[in-house]
């Protein structure tokens, strides 16, 4: 068992004892058991998995940030996160077609990296919220 | 009788103001509690981030990013000065202008220029012709991620292009509604967020460090102006809110004096008119 606390510019999202993490690492996804060794990574968008001390998963979309062990402590700095029931589907499909229409424009004003940035958080909310209902 | 009006007139007068002063201590009352939830809640992601930075800084022979280095000459210092757009808040702006200007009083006009968020800050400095590179004015309490960034950015790329060698924040933290700080801190470069002495974390880097920096760096920018963006605001209405409070408290001090003189004339007057009439009628009988 070991603490987790995720934290966004906001608000302290959520401190919770669990016995295993999955992180959508920048180098692929990753896990961190009790014990880790101190660990900094950045994190883009992905699925994040927490099993408390049962094995009950909880998911969320993260969409990007840091996350740091240290001493069975481990600090996930996410620039934004929702859990699976309270993603806004509407909002993320909005988000999406608005990216990929800045995407296609040919203006040179457009911040290309900032708009597939854009196109990957949608895709990631989209895409973990369709495994959710696909399972209910 | 003429005493007597003009001083119905200011009781009327005095009234009509304690009801803008009250308006307005409920107004900032009401923000206050916005900005203070805001300035609160983000706390912990500021702190975490500052001691995320901490810990990397004490990795050794890590190669630093330029925004870590100290420029060996220091030629321009940059000043970035958070004030407000409206007055009536009490000693707010007055204070951080005061310290502004202590700070300022250091270095020749062409040393130093200045970056001010806020019409008060502007208005003053630019009336005793320090340089201004930049100002933000109308943010009122609001301010939106893409005008942070390019706030940002702007301190940064002044930074790194050489046109100034250091750069100071200098805002007001809020403590609670009634107290807060006016503070100083050296926003470039970030030398002083390194801590020497303590043992370094043996931490597995993924995917490296210099990668992380990169990441992380613009973030810690950005975050540490908005927080001292957050900070202002709230400490601006909460001073404000102070201000209306106490000058409502002395409108109704002001309209008890001044209640209390109207009786003692009408008093008067009534008197002064029952003994003409007695003194009349006297004359009448005699």
């Amino acid at each position: 068992m070991f603490k987790l606390s995720i934290v966004t510019p906001e608000k302290i999202f959520k401190e919770l004892e669990v016995n295993s993490i999955i992180a959508p690492g920048s180098e692929g996804y990753l896990g961190v058991l009790t014990n880790h060794a101190p660990l900094i990574t950045t994190l883009v968008p992905g699925k994040l998995t927490a099993k408390d001390k049962n094995n009950q998963e909880k998911n969320y979309a993260i969409s990007g940030g840091f996350l740091e062990v240290y001493k069975n402590q481990v600090t996930i700095l996410a620039d934004s996160i929702e859990s699976l029931e309270n993603i806004d589907i509407e909002r993320a499909q909005k988000a999406l077609d608005r990216a990929k229409k800045r995407l296609k424009s040919k203006d040179p004003g457009i911040d290309i990296p900032r708009a597939s940035a854009a196109v990957r958080r949608a895709l990631n909310r989209i895409k973990i919220y369709d495994s959710y209902i696909k399972r209910m | 009788m003429q005493a007597l009006r003009e001083i119905r007139r200011r009781i009327r007068s005095v009234q009509n103001t304690q009801q803008i002063t009250k308006a307005m201590e409920m107004v900032a009352a009401a923000r206050l509690k916005k900005a203070q939830s805001k300035v609160e809640s983000s706390r912990p992601y500021a702190n975490k981030l500052q001691n995320l930075l901490k810990n990397l800084s004490r990795v050794k022979g890590v190669a630093f990013h330029p925004l870590f280095q100290k420029k060996e000459q220091v030629k321009k210092t940059l000043l970035f000065l958070i004030t407000s757009d409206r007055g009536l808040c009490g000693p707010f702006n007055t204070n951080i202008i005061k310290e502004a200007e202590s700070f300022l009083k250091n270095y020749e006009k062409n040393k130093i220029s200045l970056i001010t968020v806020g019409k008060k800050g502007f208005n003053f400095f630019r009336k005793k012709h320090w340089e201004i590179e930049q100002k933000y004015l109308g943010l009122e309490g609001r301010v939106e991620i893409s005008q942070l960034k390019s706030m940002t950015n702007l301190l940064i790329e002044l930074f790194l292009s050489k046109k100034v060698d250091e750069v100071y924040i200098l805002y007001t933290k809020f403590i609670n509604p009634v107290t807060s700080e006016v503070t100083l801190e050296k926003f470039l470069d970030i030398e002083s967020e390194k801590e020497e002495g303590k043992e370094e974390i043996k931490y597995i880097f993924e995917p490296n460090i210099d990668k992380i920096f990169k990441v992380l760096l613009p973030k810690y920018c950005i975050n540490k102006i908005q927080m001292a963006l957050f900070e202002s605001f709230a400490s601006e209405h909460g001073s404000r809110m102070t201000a209306m409070s106490s000058a409502t408290k002395n409108a109704e001090e002001m309209i008890e004096e001044l209640t209390l003189t109207r009786n003692k004339l009408r008093q008067s007057a009534i008197t002064k008119e029952m003994l003409e009439i007695a003194s009349g009628a006297e004359a009448l009988k005699g």
